[in-house]
């Protein structure tokens, strides 16, 4: 039997804040709270530790190790302070995906209406996965997937099914 | 004339492999095919001509078509999960050990009972079901719709699941090019060369089209245009794939064949391509018409491209003894064809006066006869041709002479694929020279820009001799739609139109006369063109016809619409992963294994599953939730609550903005404080419920209900994003960040307080209404006294990750006091045992909060809230609306929920008047006795009363009005 597309691995141990505010005029403090620069228009920014992900013109999605969160979580609260935002732990609220592997973009072309292949690095895209929400970017061979954890085990589902050995996008 | 084996010639067939034999079944019987046959051809290679019955008269028929178009041979394949009605025998390729079987005949394809509707025809005219069933009216829904419903469809529907795997996938390219002939492989390269990605679909698992059979060199032409395109970076080719439907915006649906030869390999049987397309090129060809003669429907009479592909694709002799019928010289080439074979042709009947082509010409240098200005008047035999009998074209069918043979090869010439072109709005025009529909260029699809984002390329355009230096001259097709040009009602009544459906010219004819003058209303009185092939080979032949009788031109009568998908698509493919465990996402709270664990019988709520209750060893559903309650009552339980909305509103104009989104006060509620708030929409209407918290200074959290949590969270920032625009608020939806526990019973502090942790519990510190911070069992926890069991109760919010190790923890602790774990339907009786309302119960959408006795919650100093001035409309005050009470059963019978109270008197529809209806009804374990809330017409004014709810069988339940709430009115329980 030939071999899955990709291997899809649920990634415990993330931290995740959710930030909203202005970012025209608190972009510079949270830039140098979080320590990463502020992304671009769909962009992430990021230094193979944490990523600084762009998800509206006013919200800002913080990846990092979980060990860092409860500082990170003060740091992002102090560059705040006095300006009108919102500092949130999502960490619970999430479950992440690794799907590594030469088919990785097939089983995400099979799931979300994204152009896979073309997918940039750098860029993190909110969309869905069938019928469930999710945001992806390129992680180093494949993507990583977050979603809501509640939806985890169907999540975890559809990726394995759209995996499955012998099933690649390439024309036979 | 019979029909006489070999079948299968001794040399030819391009596409199959003579080495290997594919065993199949057909009707039972054991037959053998070859590599690469389809079905069709596997079975004409047995001289099985006869493949199905027509919907309407049961008469015989025969593969008419080699491809898509394909009328008649519609089978039944496979078995159990796996049997698949209406599969086209000319496109299904013939796999090792197939079931297939005939449909819509009973007891056998050779001796049909059904086929004594043939006989009856003369009483089945167009529009007979309008006509005939009509009266007397009650008729039709008892007597004569469910007879019609069952003589219905052709294959049966499969009964059981099917066992295979599907799936979709997202593309996307700048240009994408439908049809891997020559036009569409010439498209691509020259798409190819302008840049950008280019993605060519072929439907077939041949690339080429048509050009390896009908020219010579054709298929090195295709060769070298595929090797071309291989060799490129940023075109994709793909086979086996039917560009089924194109929507708005270069939405392109299709759908690719992976294991129909093979479901049981492991990788999904269908893929369902959804792309994006930046333009489409339709190179989707052309499809051979039909012509009219009498009995043109006799097994035996195909396409003359389709005898020619069986000769030249598969080795196949659909007969021994082939005349050809035909208004142009594409036909000639399928007399040659079958000559070079060794198939005798003993003429070629050409309508046109004159036939002086390069081709004709060929056929007379091979010997064979060629008759111009003839017609056949008839073709001879029952279930297989025998001959047919021919007259001159311009006459009305006198016969002239007769010829024995055992098939008609027959072509009225060639109408472009337009479907892609015309889904969405591409237009057609009239070709009179060429007699056919092709794309109005001036006319096309248009994209999100305006401008035409749909071109079409070879024969789909219209142009028929499209393989460039390959193509000969050839002379004009004459337009033929009655033969002979002067037939008379008795042969016209034989010529039919659709085979599938049974439609002939003259039922198309009856049409126009009772005054059908549109195509789209004579194609439903008809069914022209309504079967599962759509129309493919009818419609043009049947538009032709109705514009005669009508005597307008062509143009005037115009097409039906072409609608997606162009092929059926299976169900199974449309809904691609979303089958079994992967239907629907299940959303899993994190105390959910521990709830499955201990057994509990799950409620759907939204995509959660919640437990309704936990029924133990020997009890039912029923007996679980009185023991629920009565342990929460009298000891304590724990509630899941995780699924309830929580959302973050933030900012300094967060107090503002929820005194409007609430009906009530929220922007006064102190730090550290609890308030039930109601939600109203625009119209008034109460639409959620929930307590609101506020967390400091600048920061409330609103609870939703479990349905509502996305949907406020949306309503919330509609009107921060397209309202108020410029409050500074910011929400944030964290319902999945929190477990959230409520502890509930005269003993949850007790329990409470057996957990390690740095929180107040007491009554004093932590009254009724309040919340805390701090730990509990360790875990950084948020109590809140809120209550909606009417008992001493907490709720407990925790990150998500914990909510379990807290769940264990509380039972741990409460074990020797009975700590019992609580469902949906023990909390819904407890609240309508303390005349609480439950947003979807004693709400639908038309209620607002007064109704419900609510007025307590809705601020009257507020000068505005969502949903105010809605309230004061007159008929929002007017004081006959239903309002809320409490019904108690004067038996002790639970009154069944949603039961009216019927009022005296009539209405104008000569129902029962009524003036109030059940919203909530239990059994109350608490008091021993049913329970109901309910909306009742001056409800509260009317204390004591007693009120009728008739039953469905005669019997009337009666109920006296009461107070709603039932239990501890006064609060001290829920305030202990």
């Amino acid at each position: 039997m030939a071999e899955a597309l990709a291997t899809i691995t649920r990634v415990a141990g993330l931290g995740m804040i959710t930030l909203r505010a202005d970012l025209d005029r608190a972009g510079d403090a949270l830039a140098e709270a979080a320590g990463l620069a502020i992304p671009d228009t769909t962009g992430a920014t990021t230094d193979g530790s944490r990523t600084l992900a762009w998800m509206s013109p006013d919200e800002l999605l913080l990846i990092l190790p979980q060990a860092e969160l409860a500082q990170a979580l003060d740091d992002l609260t102090q560059a705040l302070m006095g300006e009108h935002g919102l500092v949130a732990d999502v960490s619970d609220a999430r479950a992440v995906f690794d799907v590594i592997g030469a088919g990785a973009a097939d089983v995400v072309a099979k799931l979300a209406p994204v152009d896979a292949a073309a997918m940039p690095q750098g860029h993190l895209r909110r969309t869905r996965m069938a019928q469930t929400a999710a945001a992806i970017w390129r992680v180093d061979g494949g993507f990583r997937v977050i979603g809501f954890r509640s939806t985890a085990d169907y999540l975890a589902l559809i990726l394995t099914n759209a995996a499955i050995p012998g099933s690649g996008l390439a024309p036979r | 004339m019979t029909h006489t084996p070999p079948f299968r010639l001794p040399a030819g067939g391009r596409r199959i492999d003579r080495a290997w034999q594919v065993p199949f079944r057909f009707d039972g019987r054991h037959l053998r095919g070859l590599t690469g046959d389809t079905i069709a051809s596997a079975l004409l290679a047995n001289g099985q001509m006869l493949m199905g019955r027509s919907f309407k008269y049961h008469r015989p028929r025969g593969p008419m078509a080699s491809g898509s178009e394909e009328p008649n041979a519609l089978l039944g394949l496979g078995q159990g999960g796996r049997f698949e009605p209406n599969q086209r025998a000319t496109t299904t390729p013939l796999t090792h050990g197939m079931i297939t079987r005939s449909q819509n005949c009973w007891p056998s394809l050779e001796a049909d009972i059904g086929a004594i509707n043939n006989w009856l025809s003369p009483v089945f005219p167009a529009g007979f079901y309008y006509k005939t069933f009509i009266h007397p009216r009650p008729f039709w829904k008892h007597v004569f719709e469910p007879i019609i419903r069952r003589s219905a469809g052709l294959g049966r529907a499969p009964t059981d699941p099917d066992p295979d795997r599907y799936e979709q996938a997202y593309a996307f390219a700048d240009t994408v090019v439908v049809g891997g002939g020559i036009a569409g492989l010439t498209a691509a390269r020259e798409a190819a060369d302008a840049g950008g990605t280019v993605l060519v679909l072929e439907q077939d698992g041949h690339w080429g089209g048509r050009t390896p059979t009908d020219h010579d060199g054709g298929q090195a032409a295709i060769d070298a245009a595929l090797a071309d395109l291989r060799g490129r970076k940023g075109v994709t080719l793909r086979r086996n794939t039917m560009a089924t439907g194109l929507y708005d915006h270069g939405y392109l649906i299709a759908r690719e064949s992976l294991a129909d030869h093979d479901p049981n390999q492991g990788i999904p049987r269908q893929r369902l391509w959804r792309i994006r397309a930046g333009r489409v090129i339709a190179a989707t060809g052309a499809l051979e018409r039909p012509l009219s003669f009498a009995c043109n429907d006799v097994p035996g009479v195909m396409l003359a491209s389709a005898v020619r592909d069986f000769i030249a694709d598969f080795g196949v002799a659909p007969g021994r003894r082939i005349v050809v019928v035909t208004n142009n010289d594409d036909a000639y080439r399928t007399a040659l064809t079958a000559h070079a074979a060794g198939l005798e042709v003993p003429a070629i009947i050409d309508a046109r006066p004159l036939a002086d082509g390069a081709l004709p010409q060929a056929a007379r240098d091979a010997g064979i006869t060629v008759l111009t200005g003839t017609a056949i008047a008839k073709v001879k035999g029952a279930k297989h041709v025998e001959g047919v009998v021919l007259c001159s074209h311009q006459g009305d069918g006198r016969p002239t002479q007769t010829i024995d043979c055992d098939v008609v090869a027959m072509s009225g010439g060639w109408s472009p694929v337009v479907h892609l072109y015309s889904h969405c709005g591409g237009k057609l025009i009239w070709d009179e020279g060429q007699s056919m529909f092709r794309p109005d260029p001036d006319r096309p699809p248009l994209g999100a820009d305006g401008q035409g984002n749909v071109t079409v390329a070879g024969a789909a355009n219209g142009d028929l001799r499209c393989a460039g230096d390959l193509e000969h001259p050839e002379a004009p097709t004459m337009p033929v739609w009655v033969m002979p040009a002067r037939a008379p009602y008795t042969l016209r009544a034989k010529m039919w139109l659709d085979f599938q459906n049974d439609v002939k010219v003259t039922d198309v004819e009856l049409a126009a006369q009772e005054g059908y003058a549109s195509v789209e209303h004579t194609k439903r009185y008809t069914t022209l063109g309504m079967a599962t092939d759509q129309g493919k080979l009818s419609n043009i032949n049947g538009l032709a016809v109705l514009s005669n009788a009508l005597n307008q031109p062509i143009q005037a009568t115009g097409t039906t619409t072409f609608r997606p998908p162009y092929t059926p698509l299976t169900l199974a493919t449309i809904a691609a992963e979303a089958k079994d465990d992967a239907f629907q996402p299940l959303r899993k709270t994190p105390i959910h294994a521990w709830h499955e664990t201990h057994g509990a019988s799950w409620e759907p709520v939204g995509h959660w599953r919640r437990p309704y209750a936990y029924p133990r060893a020997g009890e039912d559903r029923h007996t679980a939730v009185h023991r629920e309650i009565l342990a929460v009552r009298a000891g304590v339980g724990t509630l899941d609550a995780s699924t309830l909305g929580k959302i973050i509103v933030k900012g300094p104009d967060a107090g503002r903005f929820l005194d409007m989104l609430y009906t009530n006060m929220m922007s006064t509620l102190p730090v550290g404080k609890c308030r039930y708030g109601l939600m109203c929409n625009e119209n008034g209407f109460l639409m959620d419920d929930g307590v609101v918290a506020r967390l400091s200074d600048d920061t409330w959290l609103c609870h939703t209900t479990t349905g509502g949590a996305d949907r406020i969270h949306g309503h919330m920032e509609d009107w921060l994003q397209c309202e108020w625009w410029d409050w500074k608020v910011y929400t944030a939806n964290l319902t999945e960040q929190f477990a959230q526990i409520a502890v509930a019973g005269p003993k949850a502090r007790d329990v409470l307080e057996r957990l390690s942790g740095t929180i107040d519990l007491s009554a004093e510190a932590l009254p009724f209404m309040q919340w805390a911070e701090g730990e509990l069992a360790g875990i950084p926890a948020r109590v809140f006294r809120i209550s909606f069991s009417g008992e001493l109760s907490y709720e407990i919010a925790v990150p998500a990750n914990r909510g379990l190790e807290l769940w264990e923890a509380l039972h741990l602790a409460g074990a020797d006091l009975g700590i019992t774990p609580y469902g949906t339907e023990a909390m819904h009786v407890m609240r309508a045992e303390k005349g609480f309302i439950m947003i979807g119960d004693e709400t639908d959408g038309t209620i607002i909060p007064q109704d419900l006795g609510l007025d307590w919650a809705i601020s009257k100093k507020k000068a505005d809230y969502i949903g105010k001035r809605a309230q004061r409309r007159s008929h929002m005050t007017d004081g006959t609306r239903w309002k809320l009470v409490g019904l108690e059963s004067l038996s002790d019978k639970v009154i069944p929920d949603g039961a009216y109270a019927v009022a005296e008197g009539v209405n104008g529809n000569g129902q029962r008047k009524t003036q109030g209806r059940v919203t909530s009804s239990y059994h109350s374990p608490t008091l021993g006795k049913p329970i109901a809330m309910g909306l009742v017409r001056h409800g509260p004014s009317r204390m004591g009363q007693v009120l009728d709810f008739p039953m469905p069988d005669g019997t009337v339940m009666q109920a006296r009005i009461v107070d709603p709430v039932f239990y501890d009115k006064e609060g001290s329980r829920q305030n202990g």
